[in-house]
């Protein structure tokens, strides 16, 4: 009864908040009903007893994904009228590629895999059951040459992204900390021993 | 004393209220959420005048290192009573005071703001242990909940600066994000730290994998997770010297310059709280939680064995919360570039180096810890 209700809820939430994504006028709040959308989805999953990809969702889409990609958006001066001016022009293109996903996407989780039928009723896990240990387990034995093939393919985005914003023309002036720790004070400064000027201007009154 | 008056209130007035209103195929499950709602009040009620009274310990602690007095003036019924009464008589003014929205600002996002960095900090209460048996919610990934959590308070400000529809807020928002996401990375590998050391997800499991003696707790053998995790604790919340997004000398106020009376002080109350938070966790993860530091020492683990658990535990998070104002009155403000190099450059590349010594600890079974 409550599961149903928290589902419908939240159910309800997510179809909304992704509508919201691809209707919303302003991008930024395009962004935050994704952020939304996340969430809920977050939820459905935690009844699913999936504690450790709901909150994995969170943690990475929510709290740091969405996170830059609101910097960025909110850092663009974005024309909503121009954005808007190519819409009827584009519709052919986007119907066409809208009705290529959703085939796409019935045939993986389509009646063939996913038949209600077999997923009427949750499987319910004992109290002590672990979805993080046993996601573990699976990853790190069943799926171990995949698991690594995709950690090797990140670790080169990461390099590949990090030698594309290396400025190589050095144009900032970036400070080395080192050589700022390290800095003597013979290095800054430069005593002059001169003789006292005698000004004519300034005299003291006299009392 | 506190089950007792727990008890009672499920007793006499949560099941007559079920039994009355409900009907009989949903009482058990109303009963469950009227019980729930009951413990959430009696976890978030003491914050929230933890976080009351922690301004006016922060003002008091200040005064002090400073050598002033600090808020000494309003008390009760005539008694001045060490100006015990200045967080109330702020709340009043704050209350009273207009909210004013700008010109210009994007209304809806600029009111939910404030909320939304408020409701993570106080949602993360759930999970957190106050005893061997006091939790509101015992699940199985609580240290990731904690995680996820602490990393959305960020919302908040970043919608605050961009809805404000003002350059100073917004500098705040962006060099809020920037660092908070900078330092969010550091964070999870000290906690992955500690969930290697503990071997559980769980903030119960973890405290009970700490027992022993104080050289068990997991201060010892995580020592530089454990400053890592309190630095970036203090970046995460915004907290001095890391508090570029307020920046006062810079930005005026940062991202909540345009935020004036109630609203502000929901800001003001998400800082306190988040800060109250990250020492509780430190408390929990890295110095035994509610584990006496009496624990393992012949004579005197018996002469304290009367005290509560739960009054170790708010010992050590006290101490914690006083080493927040303490930085607070000590350091100068960072640099923004040197805040990006320490938390990129430095603690991230620490925890890792870290993270493979406490991994072969824990392969070899190292005494005295695992």
């Amino acid at each position: 009864m409550i599961e149903q209700i928290v589902f419908y809820f939240f159910g309800g939430i997510l179809l909304l908040s992704a509508a919201m994504v691809v209707s919303m006028r302003n991008p930024i709040h395009a962004a935050l009903s994704l952020v939304l959308s996340f969430f809920a989805s977050a939820a459905i999953w935690l009844l699913l007893q999936a504690e450790f990809l709901a909150i994995a969702l969170i943690l990475v889409y929510v709290g740091a994904v969405m996170v830059l990609f609101l910097f960025i958006v909110m850092m663009l001066d974005i024309n909503l009228v121009a954005l808007r001016a190519g819409f009827a022009r584009f519709l052919p293109a986007g119907i066409t590629i809208a009705v290529l996903l959703v085939a796409s996407m019935g045939l993986v989780v389509g009646a063939d895999y996913f038949a209600s039928d077999t997923y009427m009723a949750m499987p319910t896990v004992a109290a002590e059951y672990s979805n993080t240990k046993a996601l573990g387990l699976t990853l790190y034995t069943e799926y171990l040459y995949q698991f690594e093939i995709a950690g090797a393919i990140l670790l080169v985005a990461i390099i590949a992204a990090i030698s594309l914003s290396i400025n190589k023309t050095k144009i900032n002036k970036t400070k080395n900390p080192e050589d700022q720790v390290f800095v003597k004070k013979q290095d800054r400064l430069r005593i002059i021993k001169m003789q006292p000027e005698s000004s004519t201007r300034h005299k003291e009154p006299k009392a | 004393m506190l089950e007792t008056i727990y008890q009672f209130i499920s007793q006499n007035v949560l099941l007559p209220l079920t039994m009355f209103v409900m009907p009989t195929d949903y009482q058990t499950e109303a009963m469950t959420v009227l019980q729930t709602i009951v413990k959430i009040v009696a976890i978030l009620v003491p914050v929230l005048i933890t976080v009351a009274y922690f301004t006016y310990a922060e003002r008091k602690v200040i005064g002090f290192i400073q050598g002033r007095i600090g808020p000494n003036r309003v008390g009760f019924f005539g008694f001045s009573l060490w100006g015990l009464g200045q967080p109330i008589a702020d709340a009043v003014k704050l209350i009273v005071k207009e909210i004013v929205i700008p010109t210009g600002s994007n209304r809806s996002l600029f009111v939910i703001a404030p909320i939304l960095s408020l409701a993570p900090s106080l949602a993360a209460w759930a999970v957190i242990p106050f005893d061997d048996t006091k939790v509101l919610a015992d699940i199985n990934a609580g240290l990731l909940y904690v995680l996820a959590l602490t990393s959305l308070a960020v919302y908040g400000v970043i919608i605050a600066g961009w809805a404000s529809n003002s350059k100073y807020a917004f500098l705040g928002a962006m060099r809020s994000a920037a660092q908070i996401v900078a330092y969010e990375i550091a964070m999870g590998f000290a906690l992955v730290g500690v969930l290697v050391a503990a071997g559980s997800l769980n903030l119960g499991d973890i405290v009970n994998a700490q027992a022993g003696s104080v050289v068990h707790w997991f201060w010892l053998p995580l020592f530089p997770l454990f400053v890592i995790y309190f630095i970036s604790g203090l970046a995460e919340t915004n907290r001095a010297p890391f508090d570029v997004a307020e920046g006062e000398s810079e930005i005026v106020a940062g991202f909540h310059v345009e935020y004036s009376g109630m609203a502000f002080s929901v800001f003001f109350m998400a800082e306190y709280a988040n800060m109250i938070l990250i020492a509780i966790l430190c408390a929990l993860m890295f110095c035994g939680g509610w584990l006496s530091p009496f624990q393992g020492i012949p004579v005197f683990s018996y002469l304290f064995a009367w005290v509560p658990p739960l009054f170790w535990l708010l010992a050590k998070t006290s101490f914690f919360m006083l080493l927040f104002l303490w930085c607070r009155a000590t350091f100068p403000r960072y640099r923004y570039d040197q805040i990006m190099r320490l938390g990129w450059k430095v603690f991230i590349p620490i925890t890792i180096v870290w993270l493979v010594v406490v991994s072969v600890l824990v392969v070899m079974n190292t005494p005295p810890w695992f």
